[in-house]
């Protein structure tokens, strides 16, 4: 073929047919390579999601989808009297506001601490010591072992009647009475953040000490020749290096313990008189339980700016990245 | 009787298919196979049931409702399968299987369950019509929970008594011979077992059962109510306050920690001689039968004491059963509810769970159950005495809402633990029930 047409003279320039040269576009390949992720993200994530805020703006109850009501779940003003009238929806329902700030300090209080504790087991398991597999082994149990089950020996830890603690303090003769873990609002509230922090210390720790692993030993060389001594090692190479690895540990911490739901159902359901409602759970309580589904998932989007606050700090850690390479933060 | 069904009883406790499992008295499987070729209703061909129930609190009620849940197989040929669900996951469980309609062909939940989806339900009218006609008539509680309107959305098969729980020997040290029947009497009993050494406690957490029969109660006996007939909101009240105020000094007097009582705790307390008195069902006796504790001869069970509105003001768990619209297989489902509720299985049943549960159908009055054992008895008047969810007003969605977000109890809670005064956790509690009675 190729010789015939150079016998007679004429060039005749192949041109690819379309399916080849889509083959051969990046773009078009890439959209292709991208669509499984994209249906997967659309499918499991954009449409619960989208599903959640539209049932927020409707009336839906369980086995009716309801009508579209605007903001009604948010703020309805109604009136029984000149001088009667109530705030309804979200914003004037006081037990979303006190599940609000429960699920606020909840978060704030248990990752603090999480964060603290976990970052001095990393820093302690990241030295040699005696047994370090064995330790490292044993610090990831309480993450290991499921939620519903950690939660019930809590509650049996915290039983009014029952309580090891209680009984031991008694044996010892320290308290005369036991200890009311779970009647009392703020014991109950207390006691509840001791359970997330014992369950959530070693994602921290381990995920930390990972971190600090790949930090070079030749940093601490140089800091040691300039006559560094550990805390400023600590402050001016450990910590700066270990901050991207800080930053997603935490995020990833604030988002499971701001939307902790298994630890308080199975210790107290909300209780005592809503004083341990998270969020998560009053929706749960509104939507299921009680059957408002719009109500409910009013409750579950108000939970998103909050979220997106938290995802906010973690994408401005990782910038920082670029600052620790020698680049300028953009 | 215990022993009767204990002994034939071989099924799990967990969801189990049960089609020709069990073992089946040769007079039940006559019975039964005379009834299906009279059946009032007609199954569909190839019908099989899916059932979704309460996981039991005692084992011989499980094995005698398995018993004729196996008759029923080997006289129609339709399979059943059981799945079991703790009591408070019965209702988020049906609330999904509604909503996406699918799942199991009968719901046999609590309290107001079908009112939460009233028109998912299948109308089971000519089911009660024909048990009611057959069997003296339905007790008035159960015919406001079964119907919606004029239509039977759901069959209450019986009601589950919660009784004062006590023990004889610990009310006789506080210098009581039988508990009180009066308010003030009975506030006297529990400030002197406290003084006592064995304390009373009811749970004042968030306790699906036992919680809320108590401090509905609690709130009735003093004439104060969530809503009046026309489910206008009217907790608001003078007695409510009073009821408030009652309750915190019950609660003063009971064993510390019942603010984070679940269902569970009392039973543990009760059995452990922690409290000598509590609210609660006939299985803490029944545990202490089978497992031949001493407290079974020193224990016993009084009605709730009447306030100052002059009657009974008691608030017993209603077992109703639906079939949701989506199943495939209506008829087999009515034809199964109809089966279990005839005499010769019904009575059954009822002796197998020793007066856990109460009948629902008049006739039912004279089942031995009632009469072998003195301390059952007073449980045989659980259906007739109950006041049922949302009274005054209506048994609906909104009474189920106000239930589940333990409206009441929360009230009284917020009181006892001092973390409001009683007009404000009224009026508190009033501004929560105005948002759902809206």
């Amino acid at each position: 073929m190729a010789e015939s047409t150079l016998r007679s003279g004429s060039a005749v320039v192949l041109t690819p047919g379309l399916w080849t040269r889509l083959n051969n576009n990046r773009n078009w390949l890439g959209f292709w390579f991208m669509l499984p992720a994209a249906a997967i993200l659309v499918l499991f994530l954009t449409y619960p999601l989208g599903l959640g805020v539209w049932l927020s703006l409707t009336d839906a109850s369980i086995g009716n989808p309801g009508k579209f009501i605007g903001i009604l779940n948010f703020y309805e003003k109604e009136c029984y009297g000149p001088d009667d009238c109530e705030i309804y929806g979200l914003f004037g329902d006081h037990v979303f506001w006190q599940s609000v700030w429960q699920t606020i300090f909840y978060t704030t209080f248990a990752s603090v601490v999480k964060f603290a504790v976990g970052l001095y087991l990393a820093l302690l398991l990241n030295n040699h010591l005696p047994f370090k597999a064995l330790l490292r082994a044993v610090i990831l149990l309480p993450f290991i072992v499921p939620t519903v089950l950690s939660a019930l020996a809590f509650w049996w830890i915290y039983d009014a009647q029952f309580s090891i603690i209680s009984w031991s303090l008694t044996k010892l003769g320290l308290i005369d009475q036991y200890i009311d873990f779970l009647g009392d609002p703020w014991n109950a509230r207390w006691s509840l953040i001791f359970a997330n922090i014992w369950r959530g210390v070693p994602f921290v720790a381990i995920t930390l000490l990972a971190g600090l692993q790949t930090v070079p030993p030749s940093l601490y060389e140089a800091a040691t020749l300039d006559g560094a001594n550990r805390w400023q090692m600590f402050r001016h190479v450990t910590f700066p290096m270990l901050t991207p690895i800080i930053a997603v540990v935490m995020t990833f911490s604030v988002l499971f313990t701001f939307t902790d739901f298994q630890l308080i159902w199975a210790i107290t359901r909300g209780g005592p008189a809503n004083a341990t409602h998270l969020m998560a759970t009053l929706s749960y309580q509104r939507a299921i339980l009680g059957g408002n589904m719009g109500e409910g998932a009013a409750i579950s989007t108000a939970m998103i700016p909050f979220l997106l606050a938290a995802i906010m700090v973690s994408w401005f850690g990782l910038q920082r990245r670029k600052w620790q390479q020698g680049e300028t933060d953009d | 009787m215990d022993k009767k069904f204990t002994r034939r009883s071989i099924l799990k406790a967990t969801a189990a298919t049960v089609a020709g499992a069990a073992v089946v008295s040769s007079d039940l499987l006559d019975w039964g196979s005379a009834w299906a070729a009279d059946s009032p209703f007609k199954p569909e061909d190839g019908a099989k049931l899916q059932v979704l129930r309460w996981k039991r609190f005692i084992q011989s009620e499980e094995d005698a409702f398995m018993e004729l849940v196996a008759a029923f197989t080997k006289a129609t040929g339709i399979e059943v399968e059981v799945l079991n669900e703790s009591m408070d996951d019965v209702q988020p469980k049906s609330s999904v299987a509604v909503n996406v309609g699918s799942g199991p062909d009968l719901i046999w939940g609590l309290y107001s369950l079908p009112h939460l989806f009233p028109n998912k339900c299948t109308d089971l009218t000519d089911v009660a019509d024909y048990l009611g006609g057959k069997y003296g008539g339905w007790v008035p509680a159960a015919e406001t929970y079964g119907k919606s309107g004029d239509k039977w959305i759901g069959i209450p098969m019986c009601f589950g008594g919660n009784y004062i729980n006590y023990r004889n020997s610990a009310i006789e040290k506080a210098g009581f011979k039988e508990v009180p029947q009066d308010l003030e009497g009975f506030l006297a009993l529990c400030e002197a077992m406290k003084g006592g050494g064995l304390p009373a406690g009811m749970a004042l957490g968030h306790a699906t059962g036992d919680a809320n029969a108590w401090v509905h109660w609690a709130l009735w006996s003093h004439g104060a109510a969530m809503v009046d007939e026309n489910d206008k909101v009217i907790l608001n009240s003078p007695e409510s306050v009073a009821a408030c105020e009652y309750v915190k000094k019950l609660y003063d007097a009971f064993i510390p920690g019942t603010a984070s009582w679940n269902d569970g705790s009392n039973n543990k307390a009760f059995l452990a001689g922690e409290v000598g008195l509590t609210n609660n069902g006939i299985s803490i006796y029944q545990k202490a039968l089978v497992d031949g504790l001493d407290v079974k001869d020193d224990m016993d069970h009084a009605y709730y004491p009447v306030g100052p509105v002059g009657v009974p003001t008691e608030f017993h768990i209603a077992y109703p059963i639906l079939v949701p619209t989506y199943s495939k297989f209506p008829n087999a489902a009515k034809a199964f509810v109809t089966f279990l509720m005839e005499a010769e299985q019904y009575n059954r049943w009822l002796e197998g769970s020793v007066a856990y549960l109460t009948h629902s159908l008049n006739a039912f009055n004279s089942n031995p159950i009632w009469t072998s054992d003195p301390k059952r008895e007073i449980f045989a008047e659980a259906a007739n005495r109950t006041f049922v969810a949302g009274y005054k007003g209506s048994v609906g969605q909104k009474a189920a809402s106000a239930i589940s977000e333990f409206i009441v109890v929360d009230m009284f809670a917020n009181t006892a633990t001092g973390q409001m005064s009683p007009k404000d956790a009224v009026a508190d509690a009033t501004k929560k029930a105005r948002r759902i009675y809206r």
